[in-house]
């Protein structure tokens, strides 16, 4: 219990003194799954409503694939991203292992079947007359298109919550692409687990509360966002 | 509907200033991949060295601490500039590859036998590892392992190999595949044994409840080398950075830091500077 309480005295130290480290570390966090998460939007959206929105042959199957993927376990998604950035590897003459970009690209992974998934359940779980509707009023297949993404805007933006959610809470992506390095790619999961093995659990007890602050401040944002817009 | 769109709108400029105003991008020449052990990181060694190294030269140090194994591999496949390791027996085979340049004496300082204050294996007393090992696998106490093919795990293996005993897969006989830090807290939490460097148990001590049964066997040193990745098998590799490095470590004042470390915090040094010596005379 002790332990506990020492936690949390050290996250408020940590944050009243506004540690430069845990700042850093912090606002790293922030610009690394906020990019990821923004990157996934682009393309989990566009891929999801051209899913929802097309029929082929085997549509199941992708579908399918892509709800699988929304579980895509982060340290699959890292191993990869690092075979593949290797300076030996592919992709090795970018020179991007160990930065924070590398990061962003593994959880923007690691994302983007999240979103597409909820957007391919947002947009087909629409009116099926509204696509009528709308191309009958003369609309353009883009002005339809957008048009359903902003019916769908309630649930897409709790495919943006489930996405940044994933990303910002997950450690073994960033660990293995990032490296733990301090001052340049170290973020709040991975230094946790880095002060864990030192023994500094009261460290992280407090970085573990400033990820739960940071994740309820940017879903609350969303949150209210989502609420405000609430058809009446 | 206008929040939404502006909503998408400010995301994105948010995404345009983020991504091209603050990732420091730094010049490929300039930054240095260092592989090495936990226990140089779990210790606090390196967050200790590495700024002063920076500062003196302008080297960015990207290090990446793992086990011994995965450090050595990681040079294998030219994946790092420069090594920091201590699994002397596994060294020497890297060597032999050739992906190896220059392998240098930095370190020493001692592995220890720890376990529960209670000592249900009654280790305690014992004069030689052997011994030791032998009374914990009778009496059937548990034993944590790291289990990761670190320099450490590397270590206790040939011990129980010298010890006569086969240790593997038996049910008193527990691997972590975690650093030693992890593998510590296990430990201490399931009252089992463990072998671990002194550097890492002086630093997690406070939290852990474990004691020193076993010390001061010769069997128990602990030797650190750095290593330079050939860029003659690795063209990628950034020799001149690795060679700073290495240099480095082996300086009059790395070799006066790494003495220092420690005994502010811990009334002894963690590690126990050795450049230039040679390795008989530590008793290899």
């Amino acid at each position: 219990m002790d332990l506990i309480y020492e936690g949390f005295a050290k996250a408020v130290a940590l944050l009243a003194a506004l540690d430069r480290e845990v700042l850093d570390i912090t606002w790293l966090s922030l610009k690394v799954s906020g990019t990821a998460t923004l990157l996934s939007l682009v393309f989990g959206i566009t891929s999801g409503t051209a899913l929802a929105l097309a029929n082929f042959p085997g549509k199941r199957l992708v579908v399918s694939a892509v709800n699988t993927g929304m579980g895509l376990p982060p340290v699959v998604v890292g191993l990869f991203v690092t075979i593949f950035l290797w300076r030996n590897g592919p992709f090795g003459s970018l020179d991007i292992l160990y930065t924070p970009t590398a990061m962003i690209i593994a959880q923007a992974v690691i994302a983007t079947p999240i979103v597409c998934g909820i957007t391919v359940a947002s947009i087909q779980n629409l009116p099926p007359n509204l696509r009528l509707q709308i191309l009958a009023l003369g609309a353009t297949r883009p002005q339809m298109v957008w048009l359903l993404i902003r019916e769908a805007r309630l649930p897409l933006l709790a495919g943006v919550m489930a996405g940044f959610g994933g990303v910002i809470s997950e450690v073994g992506a960033s660990i293995m692409v990032g490296g733990n390095i301090k001052g340049y790619t170290r973020v709040l999961t991975t230094a946790t687990v880095m002060e864990t093995s030192k023994g500094n659990f009261d460290v992280a007890i407090a970085l573990s509360l400033i990820l739960l602050l940071l994740c309820f401040a940017i879903n609350y944002l969303l949150t209210r966002i989502q609420q405000r817009e609430r058809p009446r | 509907m206008k929040l939404f769109s502006s909503l998408v709108i400010t995301l994105a400029t948010v995404a345009a200033l983020v991504t091209a105003g603050t990732l420091p991008a730094f010049a490929a020449g300039k930054s240095i991949i260092l592989a090495t052990t936990t226990s140089t990181q779990d210790s606090g060694l390196l967050d200790y060295l590495i700024p002063v190294f920076e500062k003196e030269t302008g080297y960015f140090v990207k290090t990446i601490a793992v086990g011994s194994g995965q450090a050595i591999a990681m040079g294998e496949k030219g994946e790092a500039d420069v090594l920091l390791v201590h699994s002397p027996e596994a060294e020497a085979k890297f060597m032999k590859t050739g992906s190896g340049m220059e392998r240098r004496l930095v370190m020493h300082n001692d592995f220890v036998l720890v376990g529960p204050a209670k000592d249900p294996a009654r280790v305690k007393g014992s004069h030689t590892t052997v011994e030791a090992l032998k009374k914990i696998a009778h009496s059937g106490a548990l034993f944590v392992s790291r289990g990761d093919n670190s320099g450490t795990h590397a270590k206790e293996k040939g011990l129980w190999k010298g010890a006569g005993i086969n240790q593997a897969g038996q049910k008193w006989y527990q691997e972590t595949g975690l650093g030693m830090g992890q593998t510590l807290s296990v430990a201490a939490e399931k009252h089992g044994y463990t072998l671990t460097d002194r550097a890492t148990y002086l630093a997690l001590k406070k939290t852990l409840g474990l004691q020193i049964l076993l010390e001061g066997d010769a069997k128990l040193l602990n030797i650190y080398h750095v290593i330079e990745i050939n860029p003659a098998k690795w063209p990628k590799v950034n020799a001149a950075g690795g060679k700073a490095f290495a240099d480095f470590m082996v300086s009059r004042k790395g070799q006066g830091m790494i003495g220092k470390f420690g005994v502010e915090k811990f009334g002894a040094p963690l590690f126990f500077p050795d450049a230039g010596k040679k390795p008989e005379s530590l008793g290899l």
